[in-house]
């Protein structure tokens, strides 16, 4: 049984596009952003309304691929496919998009999608190990600010970049403690509403109200936990998941996995603890501060990317977990690549079961998907052997 | 009491039977197309045999293990691979098991699947491949394996079935030898498993279940691939039922 207030969570998406409907008529502007990357505080400093625009569905993906080559990393497919279909009441409401040169494939896909709306590129560096680094990413920041002043014909001061920057630490201490009740054993919110409440925060037009309802979520799930209504019982294996992010449409491995009887405790990706982990400096110049957040975020887009395996290492001892699954999408070099290098890491050094798994948005390999998830169940001590 | 163990694959399905501790019965079918045909057809061959399902533990396996109705239990085919395999060599080794449709590498420690990899969803590497190619060539599958015995080593660089044919049949056109196009075939496979098996990681002992380890040629070649002597057993192609008769044990 799920709590009662993830239906007014799952409600969000809904509820959010037609606010955003109204936003855009009241004047409001929105900025659609696509990655942990982008720096949310200063689209909300120029009095806009910041939203999450990666395509999470295998729906317009048909319709990417006729300008896309078909063995694309299917996130970028089904987010450009949303951008060319209008299928997306937020890319559609969307005054600016922002772009980061992530990865190779986003990379080129901005190149086109730039054509559609007005996109601001943000260069990241290729690594966040170097002092040069942090002062290109810091540069990058000025640009995007000066950007959105020119386009919105705003001035976004100090005060208004500390406002915002208190706002969306509020709103990630509140989705980390909403993550961190999961360390509970046994867990009392599945990964699959874990990953959602997570998601559709990125939706949110009101943070306020965003913010306020996980804490009510939070609250319910604590008086369940005082009750001993989990999501789980004790026997269930406790995994981690890692890798590229998923979303409402995408979750096929997390589903997958609780449906052979495990609990998803703690999700490492993107669209999970990723960008929780970092809070941004309240106490230094803003724009400082907000370099070295996000330039900390642990992405394969980066060399070196240690940082992913001591996010893991430590999730996984906090979270008490049995095993990691890493969920690589089609051609995502990156993470499939470093993949290599996790499985070494939680093998060796965590001495914990690890599997790599590595799919699409489609359903063509739903079995097989099945297969490896149950056996790599099977591989863990605990019997849950599905029937 | 009788524990019995079906692993229906996408071509075969088999069977093996243990009465308490002993192996009493191995048995194959071809899969057909309905896996719930067949696991009736498997019911009633028992039942002739004396061996009444209501009395015994089933566990099946495979990707048509779903499809029997009365199994007391389902348990994948890596687990059950595992098991078998265990008991059929009586120590730890690593497993290349090459189904119809996907190949896997399982390692086993202390008798239980530590790790495993499975090929993506192609066909590449797999039973299927090697099937459908014999088709081209218009020979069966133990017949492909002793051409290739006999044959030089030449590129199908095509993972794809379907464009590894047209590579196939140009390679006929072009009056290449049979069996050298057979031992293109048989490397484009023994490759495949190479690179997986040491993306996967082996231990010293390498042991091969499933239909090919058969055909003894193809074993030959993985071997000399490996540059390992790759083992097997007259029962290998039932390392998977018979591993999941020994787990219907703890049922
Ligand atoms: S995986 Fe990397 S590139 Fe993709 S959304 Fe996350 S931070 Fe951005
Ligand atoms: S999942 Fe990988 S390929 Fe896809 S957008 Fe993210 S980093 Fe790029």
């Amino acid at each position: 049984m799920r709590p009662l207030i993830m239906e007014e969570v799952e409600a969000l998406r809904g509820v959010n596009s037609v606010k955003i409907k109204e936003a855009h008529e009241a004047g409001k502007k929105v900025v659609g952003m696509y990655c942990v990357f982008s720096p949310s505080e200063i689209a909300l400093a120029a009095d806009a309304i910041s939203v999450t625009l990666c395509g999470t569905t295998q729906g317009p993906i048909e319709d990417a691929e006729k300008e896309l080559p078909r063995n694309l990393c299917p996130l970028i497919k089904s987010s450009y496919g949303f951008a060319i279909t209008d299928k997306c009441p937020y890319f559609y409401f969307s005054d600016i998009l922002l772009a980061e040169t992530t990865c190779d494939g986003k990379k080129k896909m901005y190149e086109l999608m730039g054509k559609i709306k007005p996109m601001h590129i943000m260069n990241l560096p290729q690594t966040a190990d170097d002092e040069d680094s942090l002062e290109l990413w810091k540069k990058e920041m000025v640009k995007f600010k000066n950007f959105l002043e020119e386009k919105l014909g705003v001035e976004i001061t100090d005060d208004k970049l500390r406002d915002a920057i208190k706002l969306m630490n509020r709103e990630r201490d509140a989705m980390k403690r909403l993550h961190k009740l999961n360390a509970h054993k046994p867990a009392p919110l599945s990964g699959m509403d874990m990953m959602l409440a997570q998601w559709l925060k990125g939706f949110n037009v009101d943070k306020e109200a965003g913010i306020n309802l996980i804490e009510r979520l939070i609250d319910e799930v604590e008086e369940r936990m005082e009750k001993g209504i989990y999501a789980f019982d004790e026997k269930a294996p406790r995994i981690l998941l890692t890798g590229c992010p998923i979303g409402s449409g995408s979750e096929k491995v997390l589903k997958a996995l609780e449906e052979a009887g495990a609990s998803v405790v703690a999700l490492e990706n993107c669209t999970g603890y990723k960008g929780l982990d970092v809070m941004v400096d309240e106490n230094k110049d803003p724009i400082t501060a907000l370099a070295e957040k996000y330039l900390s975020t642990p992405c394969s887009c980066m060399t070196n990317n240690n940082g992913r395996l001591e996010l893991i290492g430590r999730l996984a001892k906090e979270y008490d977990v049995d095993g990691v699954v890493d969920l690589t999408w089609q051609a995502c070099h990156t993470y499939n690549i470093e993949s290599f290098t996790v499985k070494k890491f939680v093998q060796e050094e965590l001495n914990l079961p690890f599997i790599q798994i590595e799919t699409d948005y489609s359903d063509s390999d739903t079995g097989q998907v099945k297969v490896r998830v149950e056996a790599f169940l099977e591989t863990i001590e605990k019997p849950v052997m599905a029937n | 009491m009788h524990y019995i163990g079906i692993d229906i694959g996408s071509t075969a399905a088999k069977v093996s039977v243990f009465s308490d501790d002993k192996l009493i019965e191995n048995f194959t079918m071809p899969t057909g197309w309905s896996s719930v045909e067949t696991s009736k057809t498997i019911k009633e061959r028992l039942e002739k045999q004396n061996i009444k399902i209501e009395d015994s533990k089933v566990v099946a396996t495979g990707y048509g293990r779903i499809s029997v109705p009365y199994a007391d239990k389902t348990i994948t085919e890596i687990t059950c691979h595992g098991r078998g395999t265990h008991y059929l060599l009586g120590a730890d080794c690593t497993v290349i098991d090459i189904g119809g449709q996907d190949t896997k590498i399982i390692t086993l420690e202390n008798g239980k699947v530590s790790n495993f990899t499975m090929n993506d969803k192609c066909a590449a590497g797999t039973g299927r491949f090697l099937e459908l190619m014999a088709n081209t060539l218009g020979v069966s599958i133990d017949e492909l394996g002793e051409m290739a015995l006999l044959g030089e080593d030449v590129n199908i660089t095509s993972m794809c079935t379907v464009f590894a044919e047209s590579e196939v049949i140009s390679l006929i056109g072009s009056g290449t030898k049979r069996e050298s196009i057979a031992r293109g075939i048989v490397n484009s496979i023994t490759g495949r498993v190479y690179a997986l098996l040491h993306k996967h990681g082996a231990t010293d002992t390498i042991f091969l279940t499933g239909g090919l380890c058969e055909v003894k040629p193809f074993v030959t070649l993985l071997s000399e691939k490996l540059q390992n002597e790759v083992k097997t057993n007259d029962l290998a192609r039932y390392a998977g039922s018979i591993g999941a008769a020994l787990l219907a044990k703890n049922i």
